[in-house]
């Protein structure tokens, strides 16, 4: 049986703390790269602002963006793996860790209703566990903005609904999101599962770098994406050719009755990072 | 082209107009949510705002001898339902932010206030632009607080003139 020390742990999520908040990942610097190629005016100049805010976070003093977000970590457990000490408290103390010691904002408050009051430590973060073959640990961490997770949304679909009703409702979610979710996006869509589901593997999806294995996934991420960019919505809202940069499906099974579709949308700012132990 | 305002009077905002790309310095009134929701409770109301900018923000902490944290736009729309008592109470003259806002507000903002976007997302740059801040209220809300906030050449867009045109589409 391999063990790993907690603190080994602890030390890697916060240094994916670090990595998160103030390195915007290289695929989205490509994509704003070609994204600045096309676009002209205001948007251009947008796009231009946006690579340079990369630039002055990569330096390591100024986060990409004030909100650094809730921590959201999907955390993968080889069976043939012992962890010495509690796995959530090394994880939760990871973040705490990397959050105080980056200076990034903490925005988790205790309770959603009453008193509201600030935790102090961005803790708890929301960790997602997966027993898995193996004995490795991979963590990956993304720091998720408020302001485009509050215009994300799902809608439980009829099983006999249209492709076309599908990409109708994504298109609506964009629309509503607008400048306020910070535009050009990264979408995750989960398709399939059922109602805690669908929007965990839209989450998930925001992780990818690739496109979709699936000839038909791959193309409706496609189609959808060209569908987004017609919107005019453009960098920051001000109007423009590129609303999205990605869209990225996941999918699962689910139940004959059902086809639940959540879109989670991400900002340009697309925070994630990861490691294997 | 950039049009620079230092400190502007509500006179040196009357010639811009919908997405003029502007380029800010000097002091901006820093508050979010709740300071919103705690300042419109208090019974005398204890900032002396009149022609002043606002922002919706809440910023990274400091390092030392840093005079900011990154410091970027939340959602405005948010801040819609305090808005007009807001504006009524204070007599700003210029909000940033980010978003569309509701018609309403927007009818009320005409004459009396522009309303600026702020670059979403862009916080590290806004920070940077920043030669000074200190927390003036409400220490207790951490990123929540109202900031005092010096800004040198802050990049923004007007997103809604003296007329009302608005860059989101109304």
């Amino acid at each position: 049986m391999r063990v790993i020390k907690n603190s080994l742990i602890t030390n890697t999520v916060a240094d994916l703390c670090q990595k998160a908040a103030y390195t915007l990942p290289q695929d989205i610097i490509k994509s704003l790269n070609t994204t600045y190629r096309q676009e002209k005016g205001l948007a251009k100049e947008i796009i231009k602002l946006t690579l340079e805010n990369a630039k002055i976070a990569n330096k390591g003093i100024f986060p990409l963006c004030q909100d650094t977000g809730t921590a959201v970590l999907f955390v993968e457990i080889g069976q043939q793996l012992q962890i010495d000490g509690s796995l959530d408290k090394a994880l939760q103390d990871g973040i705490k860790k990397g959050f105080k010691e980056n200076y990034l904002r903490k925005s988790i408050v205790s309770e959603p209703l009453f008193e509201r009051k600030n935790t102090k430590t961005n803790t708890p973060a929301i960790i997602h566990y997966k027993i898995v073959n193996g004995n490795k640990l991979k963590i990956n961490l993304m720091l998720k903005g408020g302001g485009a997770e509050n215009k994300s949304q799902i809608k439980m679909f009829n099983p006999t609904a249209s492709k076309q009703e599908i990409i109708d409702f994504i298109l609506s979610v964009v629309n509503d999101a607008g400048a306020s979710a910070c535009p050009p996006f990264i979408i995750g869509i989960g398709l399939g599962g059922n109602f805690e589901t669908a929007p965990m593997l839209a989450k998930k999806a925001l992780l990818r770098s690739k496109q979709n294995k699936n000839l038909n996934y791959k193309k409706l991420e496609q189609e959808i994406l060209t569908k987004i960019n017609k919107t005019n919505i453009g960098p920051q809202g001000f109007g423009g050719k590129i609303t999205a940069l990605k869209v990225y499906i996941e999918y699962a099974p689910c139940h004959i009755a059902s086809l639940p579709c959540a879109v989670n949308i991400c900002c340009h700012s697309s925070r994630h990072a990861g490691a294997v132990l | 082209m950039k049009i620079n305002l230092i400190n502007p009077h509500i006179d040196d905002l009357r010639t811009l107009k919908v997405r003029d790309f502007i380029s800010l310095t000097g002091t901006v009134y820093i508050l979010r949510d709740m300071a919103h929701k705690k300042l419109l409770e208090e019974k005398v109301f204890p900032l002396n705002l009149k022609g002043k900018i606002i922002y919706y923000a809440g910023p990274t902490p400091n390092r030392k001898n840093q005079a900011s944290g990154a410091l970027g736009p939340t959602t405005s729309s948010r801040m819609d339902k305090f808005c007009k008592e807001f504006i009524k109470k204070t007599g700003i003259i210029g909000i940033i932010g980010k978003g569309a806002r509701s018609k309403e507000v927007n009818a009320y903002m005409r004459g009396k206030v522009v309303y600026f976007a702020a670059l979403g997302g862009l916080g590290a740059l806004g920070g940077n632009c920043a030669k000074n801040s200190k927390i003036i209220l409400y220490p207790e809300l951490g990123p929540e607080a109202v900031y005092e906030v010096q800004f040198e050449n802050l990049p923004l867009i007007v997103a809604q003139d003296l007329k009302g045109n608005n860059i989101y589409g109304e």
